[in-house]
């Protein structure tokens, strides 16, 4: 099944689930509420997203320079740096460093770029044990299932479904309460982190001033994988720098505030190397992984190079009409909801992936609420004009051309509306019938009917 | 031709095309506030208060709303005596601890067996306490958190692993907002970061199933912040 049909036959399906649609409902009117009263703490929100999106546009334009200096500080402190153009390339590096460190086990906390790069597959290939240790991950990672959303993978299931996915997969205790599921993923995976060989994690932020990268977690996990394993990889996407460390006081609250509505989360956490001279405890080794998988691709469309200031915080996804009525599986990508539809054709392929810009009621929510002011909505629209514009539709090209013949000619436009009004209730009646020609279109509106009298007519017989 | 060298090409090449600012408008001129080489975001931030006593009352509404047990008392007699009922409370067997200015003040009251992770240590006896003692760097009225660094907590788990994590702090140790947080980082290691800075909001949670907040997910489930 191609790409298009498969989101197309996702779509009809999900979008009149109602069970899905009450979970997301329930889920994310909570998540307004609180992302709204942090909004509000802000002496002036609207300055913050003006000074980000300020901040990562010099990162993005100057990200040679950024990264060249975010690289030689984190090198000179002991830490290994790896380039990988592509996924594959991607994957071999951590395959290389797992073969040399004779690796069994693996924990993970959560990372999009190993998501991206389908990293865990590729783990297990080689029969190494990779564990999620972000709970959602966790539970998405046991049902065999991608990450049903950016910040909160395991969105889309209740407590009871959780509740036997733990009794088959843990063979924990029939239990539906949310506190006690948490204990059982927490007992479950303490030994895995005591045992494991490499901790992989991903990144919010890399500092080019000071050679770190910051990660934002609620849970301890990443805390933990970056403590614990005896070598440390961690994978980011070369965007993801920021110039100065100082630059984190507005991003992170930013990223909470956006992200799950906390005014910080749980732990923020810099690391500039593996364990130092004198420190007691930390990874001897510490790999980072830079990853351009397309992103340069993206870099080099000046109109759209904007989304690389992406901070990954859900944001837009949670406001979309369309996101909340198909949800996140539905998109078949990595990066689901809007920022998802603007950059998946530039990382996969514009006529494999421009029907996600179509899905789109060009609301503008996810452009207003987007913290780094990315222009998401207008992006959609450029990437469905890209897309014609490589690949013109013969069938669409007629078309035009025939309704620019007929609206230039007054005579031949009426002639047409007076066709129209007479073959109308025709249209009725064969409304979603195979035989309506407009099916694709009435299938789920209707055919709003000609008015009676056109304004020319009306014009000249007012009194 | 390396790897790094062709990503950076691939870059170098795609950045000749210029991309307009965000938001420019007009004669697309940038007022210094939005210039993020010399902005700084303080003024676009949460309201914190001018006096220490505005901070402090701060915080400790933010304690309430993250759950954190924040107890503001005089005197290192106090402390000693607060920690002592801490363990009774929570039946403390054996603690986790780094020394240090604080910790080897209050913590000799406590008369259990300690771990001390200064040094080499094994985590697996570091699992098995039933709290962690650290230091802290800073305590920032804006946001509730503590700034940690694994040089002043005792290493990268003392403040992660074990099931309670317990700070004691000065009242002196309290920033008024990140930005001070930062600066204060700049200024007291410079050029040479301690591996590990981590600004702790609270005790660790998790709301992946069906959004419900839950303490305790894979770090601490309590945070106990003594300030005297």
């Amino acid at each position: 099944m191609s790409f298009v049909s498969q989101f197309k036959t996702a779509a009809s399906v999900m979008s009149k689930d109602l069970r899905h649609r009450k979970i997301i409902r329930t889920a994310l009117s909570n998540y307004e509420i609180v992302r709204d009263k942090r909004k509000a703490s802000f002496q002036d929100w609207q300055g913050a997203r003006q000074l980000a999106a300020e901040t990562k546009w010099e990162a993005v334009n100057h990200l040679d320079k950024y990264l060249e200096e975010f690289v030689a500080k984190i090198e000179a402190r002991g830490t290994k740096v790896h380039w990988a153009s592509n996924a594959a390339q991607a994957r071999e590096i951590v395959l290389q460093i797992v073969a040399d460190k004779k690796a069994k086990s693996v924990i993970k906390s959560k990372a999009m770029t190993s998501e991206e790069i389908h990293l865990n597959d590729a783990l297990e290939a080689v029969g190494l044990r990779v564990v999620e240790s972000d709970l959602g991950e966790l539970i998405v990672q046991l049902r065999k299932e991608a990450p049903y959303h950016i910040v909160f993978p395991s969105m889309h299931l209740t407590r009871d479904e959780i509740n036997v996915l733990f009794q088959s997969e843990l063979g924990s205790a029939n239990t539906n309460d949310p506190e006690e599921l948490t204990m059982i993923a927490r007992r479950a995976l303490r030994s895995k982190y005591l045992t494991a060989d490499i901790g992989i994690t991903g990144a919010n932020f890399a500092i080019a001033e000071t050679g770190m990268i910051s990660i934002t977690e609620n849970e301890g996990n990443a805390r933990l994988t970056a403590a614990l394993p005896k070598t440390m990889i961690s994978l980011i996407g070369i965007e993801k720098i920021l110039p100065q460390l100082s630059d984190l006081a507005l991003f992170l609250p930013m990223l909470a505030t956006m992200g799950t509505g906390q005014a910080l989360t749980c732990y923020n956490t810099m690391y500039s190397g593996p364990r130092q001279p004198g420190e007691s405890d930390g990874p001897e080794e510490w790999h980072v992984v830079l990853l351009d998988n397309h992103r340069t691709e993206l870099l080099a469309d000046a109109e759209q190079r904007d989304a690389l200031s992406c901070i990954r915080c859900g944001a837009c996804l949670n406001v979309c009409p369309i996101f909340r009525n198909v949800g996140g599986h539905t998109y078949g990508t990595t990066y689901s909801g809007p920022i998802g539809s603007v950059i998946t054709p530039h990382l996969r392929g514009l006529q494999d992936w421009k029907h996600l810009s179509g899905a789109s009621s060009l609301c503008g929510a996810c452009t207003e609420t987007c913290p780094v002011k990315i222009d998401l909505h207008h992006h959609l629209l450029q990437n469905r004009r890209n897309a014609v514009k490589q690949k013109p539709s013969f069938g669409e090209k007629i078309a035009f051309k025939l309704f620019a013949f007929g609206a230039s000619r007054p005579t031949l436009w009426k002639f047409g509306m007076e066709l129209g009004r007479l073959f109308q209730p025709l249209q009725t009646l064969l409304h979603r019938t195979p035989l309506d020609p407009v099916k694709p279109w009435t299938q789920s509106r209707e055919l709003p009917p000609l008015a009676e009298e056109s304004f020319k007519d009306w014009w000249r017989n007012r009194k | 031709m390396s790897e790094r060298e062709k990503i950076l090409g691939r870059i170098r090449e795609a950045l000749k095309v210029e991309a307009h600012r965000p938001g420019a408008h007009g004669d697309g001129k940038r007022p210094a506030v939005f210039d993020p080489k010399i902005s700084s975001p303080r003024k676009w931030l949460p309201l914190v208060g001018d006096s220490v006593d505005e901070q402090l009352a701060l915080f400790a509404k933010n304690s309430v709303e993250l759950k954190t047990d924040f107890q503001l008392l005089n005197s290192a007699d106090e402390a000693r005596s607060a920690i002592v009922a801490l363990r009774d409370r929570e039946n403390w067997k054996r603690i986790a601890l780094h020394s240090g200015e604080l910790t080897n003040v209050i913590c000799p009251s406590l008369n259990l067996p300690l771990l001390r992770t200064d040094k080499n240590y094994d985590v697996t006896e570091l699992e098995k306490c039933d709290a962690g003692i650290s230091e802290c760097d800073a305590f920032i009225a804006q946001t509730g958190s503590v700034l940690v660094t694994n040089r002043s907590a005792g290493g990268r788990a003392l403040s992660v692993l074990p099931p309670h994590h317990v700070v004691l702090a000065r009242r002196d140790q309290l920033v008024a907002d990140l930005p001070a947080a930062f600066e204060l980082l700049k200024k007291k290691y410079g050029a040479n970061y301690p591996s590990m800075i981590s600004f702790i909001t609270g005790p660790s949670r998790t709301g992946d199933i069906e959004r419900i907040l839950v303490l305790g997910a894979h770090g601490p489930k309590q945070l106990t912040v003594i300030c005297f």
